[in-house]
């Protein structure tokens, strides 16, 4: 962060940033000093606002036509589909912008755990980033059944129902949630408010995000502490501005994609059939953004320890940067965490296949296996990984590797001194 | 005030915590309250269902309480097959003759025990019911044989009224 004291060029612009400043917040976000060596891995947290804006937008749009009663959600979004001028682009925008959001935020952690941005000192960054990512797990499950189709109610059912698996209290707290004996009316009218309470409680903790991210300031691909500003740094208008908009709008491009040419390839046909309580669909599967959670829930043969693990998988990522005990970010300097990364990706990816098939035979077995490695890597690989590893030395500056030295001429003559 | 000792404004702390954490109870109890089933939603909670026409070996599935209740009329192999079973081989122990008053009626929430999906009439290895979800299996008396589901489906209460005509809840 740059220390010196902001003072507005105009007398109107001083008399108003006396008062409230606006104008210093502006000009430390304009001039905030970015590593220079960020890549395309890091435009996802603009990617992200981006999905953020769009949802509250269109959502809000969806919310002035739609009708949050058993009787008429179906119809009425049927209706905005057919009679609502351009329903039917803002219905897709949103529905698939939900799975745009995921896809952006799966890749925007999936950077955080390659070059270790979760480590001190952000940490605090990382958990307010998780607690989003909770939130809009919960959003996109209320909003899917928001459209009263079959795979909206039974889901409903299904992951209320994971309630019921807590000792004693469950039953009690199932029937609150629904005000009643099913999920019914009372519990689409409370669903639909929470759907639109929650983007802006995102939006709060996107707020206290991106906060406790300039204080530190951002990672980078190296992972090292630079000084800022210096010669590793450039200020973040223009050129993460222009690098993060390009990034936008090729993302923009797989949207658009979606959007008009297969806006109903990651929603499911059964959401097409209006709800009905005494049919359950042969085939239940979630929104493909949960399925390797989903995977998780089904490889334990015990109904508590299911929704156990499904919880621990999510939560576990909270102690992440007390699991990795490796004090070197960067997986680029660290070759045995790298091969363990992409077993991860892989893993992850893996839970997700089976999640989305019949939990019977082999792919029972495999997700049990995947379940398991899952917490291994998390449980054992890291926190040994961190002390047995023989990682590669680390540059002194970002220019380094480049320009193959330092700017302090001093510190590459005796850099064996100051590697550890 | 080096002395320890008990003074009027401990008191008066201790109370104002006390009366505020007793303010915020209440002032947050009925809001937790409205989500619970209201009064309309409890005043359906007993429905009669005609039987009659129910033939032996078929099941009919009625709406109480917004869920789905199974009452299937078994045949004598059926219940024959349900009273055989050992208590050993059950996950959940429960005598046929609990879960049956009237043997030829097997009447109970079509609800599966693990996370609430309607289970299939007539499939699964066990000859009785088969859920789709996440592959729980119950017998011709309801009672889980295989699959992630902790119990067995739930007999709800219910009455005959006369001899066709059930009363459930």
């Amino acid at each position: 962060m740059s220390d010196h004291e902001y003072i507005p060029k105009s007398k109107f612009g001083k008399w108003f940033n006396d008062r409230l400043p606006l104008l210093t917040l502006a000009n430390h976000l304009t001039d905030y000093p970015t590593p220079k060596n960020l890549n395309y891995w890091w435009t996802f947290g603009g990617i992200l606002t981006f999905c953020l804006i769009t949802q509250i937008v269109t959502g809000l749009v969806l919310a002035m036509h739609y009708i949050a009663h058993a009787d008429m959600a179906f119809d009425s979004v049927e209706h905005i589909m057919r009679d609502v001028n351009y329903g039917w682009l803002i219905r897709y925008i949103h529905a698939n912008g939900a799975s745009m959001f995921f896809l952006a935020v799966y890749i925007h952690i999936f950077r955080s755990l390659f070059y270790g941005s979760y480590k001190a000192p952000r940490e605090i960054i990382w958990i307010i980033g998780i607690i989003i990512y909770l939130l809009m797990m919960a959003a996109a499950f209320l909003g899917y059944v928001l459209p009263w189709g079959q795979m909206s109610f039974w889901g409903a059912t299904v992951i209320t129902n994971l309630f019921s698996a807590i000792p004693l209290v469950g039953e009690g707290i199932v029937t609150w949630l629904w005000g009643g004996y099913s999920v019914d009316n009372p519990t689409l009218t409370r669903f639909f408010t929470l759907h639109y309470l929650i983007p802006f409680l995102i939006l709060g903790l996107v707020v206290l995000h991106i906060w406790a991210l300039h204080v530190p300031g951002n990672n980078n691909p190296v992972g090292i502490d630079i000084k800022k500003p210096s010669k590793d740094t450039v200020p973040f208008h223009p050129y993460i501005v222009i690098k993060d908009g390009f990034a936008l709008l090729m993302f923009m491009i797989v949207f658009a994609f979606f959007v008009f040419y297969t806006p109903n390839i990651l929603g499911h046909a059964d959401n097409y059939i209006e709800a009905n309580p005494l049919v359950t669909p042969a085939h239940i599967v979630p929104e493909w953004y949960l399925l390797p959670f989903y995977a998780i829930l089904r490889s334990v043969p015990d109904k508590l320890l299911g929704v156990v693990a499904m919880l621990s998988a999510i939560l576990i990522l909270a102690a992440l940067p007390w699991l990795d005990t490796s004090k070197i970010r960067s997986a680029v300097f660290r070759p045995l965490y790298r091969q363990f990364y992409w077993i991860l990706v892989a893993d992850v990816l893996i839970l997700g296949y089976v999640g989305a098939m019949p939990a019977e035979g082999l792919y029972l077995l495999i997700a049990r296996v995947a379940t398991a490695y899952y917490f291994l890597h998390f449980l054992i690989i890291l926190p040994i990984l961190g002390f047995r590893e023989k990682t590669m030395p680390l540059p002194l500056s970002i220019t380094e590797p480049v320009l193959g030295g330092s700017q302090n001429l001093a510190l590459v003559k005796d850099r064996k001194k100051f590697e550890n | 005030m080096s002395e320890k000792k008990t003074n009027r404004r401990d008191f008066l702390f201790t109370a104002t915590y006390a009366v505020g954490a007793v303010g915020v109870g209440a002032t947050i109890w009925p809001m937790i309250d409205t989500m619970n089933p209201d009064a309309s939603v409890k005043a359906l909670a007993s429905t009669e269902v005609d039987v009659s026409t129910v033939d032996p070996g078929k099941t009919i599935t009625v709406l109480w309480r917004g869920k789905p209740v199974f009452i299937r009329r078994r045949t004598q192999d059926e219940i024959a097959e349900a009273k055989s079973v050992k208590m050993e081989e059950l996950k959940h122990p429960e005598k046929d003759e609990d879960r049956a008053k009237n043997p030829e009626w097997l009447v109970m929430l079509g609800v599966c025990t693990h996370l609430g999906c309607v289970p299939l009439d007539q499939k699964g290895d066990y000859n009785g019911w088969f859920c789709p979800c996440h592959g729980s299996h119950y017998d011709i008396s309801g009672r889980i044989r295989k699959g992630p589901a902790p119990t067995n489906m739930e007999i709800p209460e219910y009455k005959f009224v006369n001899s066709n005509t059930i009363k459930i809840g």
